[in-house]
């Protein structure tokens, strides 16, 4: 009896060691708490801007409220300058095609195809001033625009199709008095908008944001970390850190969640094992596009319907255009589950002028890696598919004229009439055109990175780890639960069964003998 | 021949045994949760339990394996070819017409040559081939300096399988000693003397001398 008490006393001992040797160690609480402390910025203004004289005047012209604050802030102007926010184009390394110069300005998307020769419609977001074609001076401090980042009022806003100017009702005066660090509403009020309307082009960012859940976003969530976007996307010298591939391409002035929360930030070593293939939004997002929706197929070939002549539109139960005369058919999606795909923080981009196959899907972004990359990891995206126009002759997909003030300059969204959009935006960013055109289907890659759940709300194993779970679709690993040899198992199958099936026979003839034996005894 | 109740199964023997059972059937129980063959208790608790008991089941082999060396009693797993044959044909014939056992149990020889040999096996080939694939499986990568390192191994494919095949094997291992238990002098007799160390064996010279020296 000792013994046994003695075996158990040893054999519990050992679980519980062992339990203890893969559980690790919890992570103290006020860490966290400090942490908070710590990084907690003064977020007062400093200087009370309203007392500056040079403020304190009618101003004309917005950009004389640049010039204004160039009188103290000198010199920022030429930083903002340098800036992609305000180039729209930066010098990038693309694999295959060397060192080129790349950004929103020449880079072409399957929303609304691309800026060049829209420039009026576009330019709302650009953060400078009159940016209409070609002439614009990318020299001149006063074209750049400070208050779309710093107006603190909430009163600044851009004209639409102003090319960049403000709305005729700012009052310019008021706004240039209260100014200071940006708030998500500053950053938001282009980055929620990609595509022309709320959420439409990103998914994970949108004007929820602003006042959301800890479980929409427990970053910017008021009940959570309360952080605003400049919190990680920190810059020096008005280089905003961070990253979108559907413009950039080298792995650079990324912000990183271990910035933070530090490589290892998992109490299970198992966890923290899957940080060096599994990036942190992966299993932080389970859900994308968690309050309104967004936009995930455009089908640009029904454009141009008219109703009794006019445009029309259409939309769905939530609201959402599902036809727009100017842009065609959509499909729209809410508490999306992100794509996947392996990623090394470096991308591809097709160019302007560069063939396709229009019997393949056309990728507008490559997001590179796979699994022997030692730098990729495992990403969520939004993958946006849309049928785009292209020319049939030369096979070069088309950016279409689509913005113009008047009719009969060719515009689609004037005029409806896609050859002449074709003819005159290929014309406009000088590329030939065969005079034929059709559509062809295109996939862009948008990375998922905010919407950020609480930690509760993390994928279970079980959502990867299963036959058709999320990962089913990135098929160059082994994955446990997921993967496994048909041959192996079918053996393996084949072995229990012929035991199972020997000891049956082998069982059966030994009662069989043992009875027959008996007989044979008691007959004797 | 005159029978005698030898206490032929070692204390340590014994809690050896049937915790290193209760471990491998855990572990089979949660390692084909992980590889995907049923759902039972979800692939997270699967996955804890199937580490911890594997962890158990390290330490305990690291202990007996001590335990075999210093007592002598690997000598018992040495393969001879002497009745082999004899054991084959038992198996196959013999124990149908109540022959007896041609080879006799004894203290120092509690294994016929094709225990000996399969057991041999298990020790020396398999569970190495299954601990060591295991070990890969959960230390390829690891932390180190803050962040996670791995071994250079390409993915963990060919760890996975060979685990999967010992783990294929130990299970046909098991059915098989599970039924051939019963194939002793009576169909309890050998699962009685694993539970209380004691079986009727016929009585043996040499074990009588021995038996001090065995029994610590």
């Amino acid at each position: 009896m000792r013994r046994i008490v003695l075996s158990l006393l040893i054999l519990v001992s050992i679980g519980y060691l062992s339990y203890r040797l893969f559980v690790g160690i919890h992570h103290d609480e006020s860490l966290l708490v400090a942490m908070k402390r710590e990084n907690q910025r003064d977020l007062e203004i400093p200087v009370e801007h309203a007392l500056f004289e040079v403020l304190d005047q009618e101003f004309k012209d917005v950009r004389e409220v640049t010039a204004a604050c160039l009188t103290c802030h000198n010199g920022r102007g030429n930083e903002v300058m340098k800036t992609s926010h305000f180039q729209w184009i930066r010098e990038e390394f693309v694999e295959g095609r060397g060192v080129i110069k790349l950004g929103k300005k020449n880079v072409i998307n399957n929303f609304c195809i691309g800026v060049a020769g829209n420039e009026h419609s576009s330019m709302k977001c650009h953060a400078g001033f009159g940016w209409e074609d070609h002439k614009f001076d990318f020299a001149d401090e006063r074209n750049v625009d400070c208050l779309i980042c710093h107006d603190q009022s909430g009163e600044y806003v851009k004209g639409n199709k102003m090319a960049g100017l403000p709305s005729p009702v700012v009052n310019l005066q008021k706004v240039a008095k209260e100014v200071g660090r940006p708030s998500k509403a500053n950053c938001g009020s282009c980055h929620f908008f990609g595509g022309g309307g709320n959420n439409v082009k990103q998914g994970d960012m949108e004007v929820a944001l602003l006042d959301c859940s800890r479980e929409v976003d427990v970053h910017m969530s008021a009940e959570g970390g309360n952080m605003s976007c400049v919190d990680c996307h920190g810059d020096a010298n008005h280089q905003i850190k961070g990253k979108l591939y559907t413009i950039s391409s080298m792995d650079r002035n990324r912000v990183t969640c271990i910035e933070c929360h530090t490589a290892l930030p998992h109490d299970e070593r198992t966890l923290n094992k899957h940080t060096a293939k599994i990036s942190c939004q992966t299993c932080h997002i389970p859900t994308y596009a968690k309050v309104n929706s967004t936009k995930t197929s455009w089908d640009w070939s029904t454009a141009g319907k008219l109703k009794d002549g006019q445009p029309c539109h259409e939309k769905d139960s939530l609201g959402n255009h599902t036809y727009l005369s100017i842009k065609g058919s959509f499909e729209w999606g809410r508490n999306l589950q992100p794509e996947y795909t392996w990623f090394n923080g470096t991308a591809g981009h097709y160019l302007v002028g560069d063939q396709i196959n229009p019997d393949q899907v056309v990728q507008m972004n490559s997001l590179n890696g796979n699994y022997r990359d030692l730098n990729a990891k495992i990403v969520p995206v939004k993958v946006h598919r849309a049928k785009i126009p292209y020319d049939t002759g030369r096979n070069v997909l088309i950016q279409p004229y689509l913005f113009s003030h008047n009719k009969g300059e060719g515009a689609l969204w004037q005029d409806f009439n896609w050859e002449k959009a074709c003819e005159k935006g290929m014309e406009k960013v000088g590329q030939a055109y065969s005079g034929h055109f059709g559509f062809v289907k295109s996939e862009l890659y948008e990375n998922i990175n905010h919407m950020i759940a609480p930690k509760e709300q993390a994928l279970s194993c079980v959502e990867c780890h299963q036959k058709n779970g999320r990962l089913a679709g990135l098929t160059d690993f082994y994955l446990p639960g997921r993967d496994s040899n048909s041959i192996i198992d079918f053996t393996g199958k084949l072995l229990l069964i012929l035991s199972l099936g020997g000891i049956a026979i082998h069982g059966s003839l030994r009662a069989f003998s043992a009875s027959n034996l008996k007989r044979k005894k008691g007959r004797k | 021949m005159e029978k005698k109740l030898v206490y032929i199964y070692l204390a340590y023997e014994r809690f050896w045994h049937w915790s290193q059972a209760i471990l491998i059937i855990i572990l089979i129980f949660t390692g084909f949760e992980i590889h995907g063959s049923w759902q039972f208790l979800g692939f997270e608790t699967a996955v804890k339990i199937h580490n911890s008991a594997s962890t158990a089941l390290l330490i305990l082999i690291v202990f007996t394996i001590f335990w075999h060396f210093i007592t002598g009693e690997w000598k018992q797993y040495i393969p001879g070819t002497k009745n082999l044959l004899a054991q084959i044909k038992y198996y196959l014939i013999g124990i149908f017409k109540n022959q007896p056992h041609p080879t006799k149990k004894k203290m120092r020889k509690k294994l016929n040559p094709l225990q000996s040999l399969v057991y041999l096996g298990l020790k020396v080939i398999l569970f190495p081939m299954v601990v060591i694939t295991g070990l890969l499986y959960l230390f390829y990568r690891f932390p180190s300096d803050g962040e996670i390192r791995s071994l250079k191994m390409d993915g963990l494919e060919n760890v996975a399988l060979l685990h999967t095949v010992g783990a294929f094997l130990i299970v046909a291992f098991l059915i098989v000693h599970l039924y051939l238990i019963t194939t002793g002098e009576t169909i309890t007799s050998n699962l009685k003397a694993m539970i209380t160390g004691y079986e009727e064996l016929e009585k043996d010279e040499q074990d009588d001398n021995d038996e001090c020296q065995n029994n610590y």
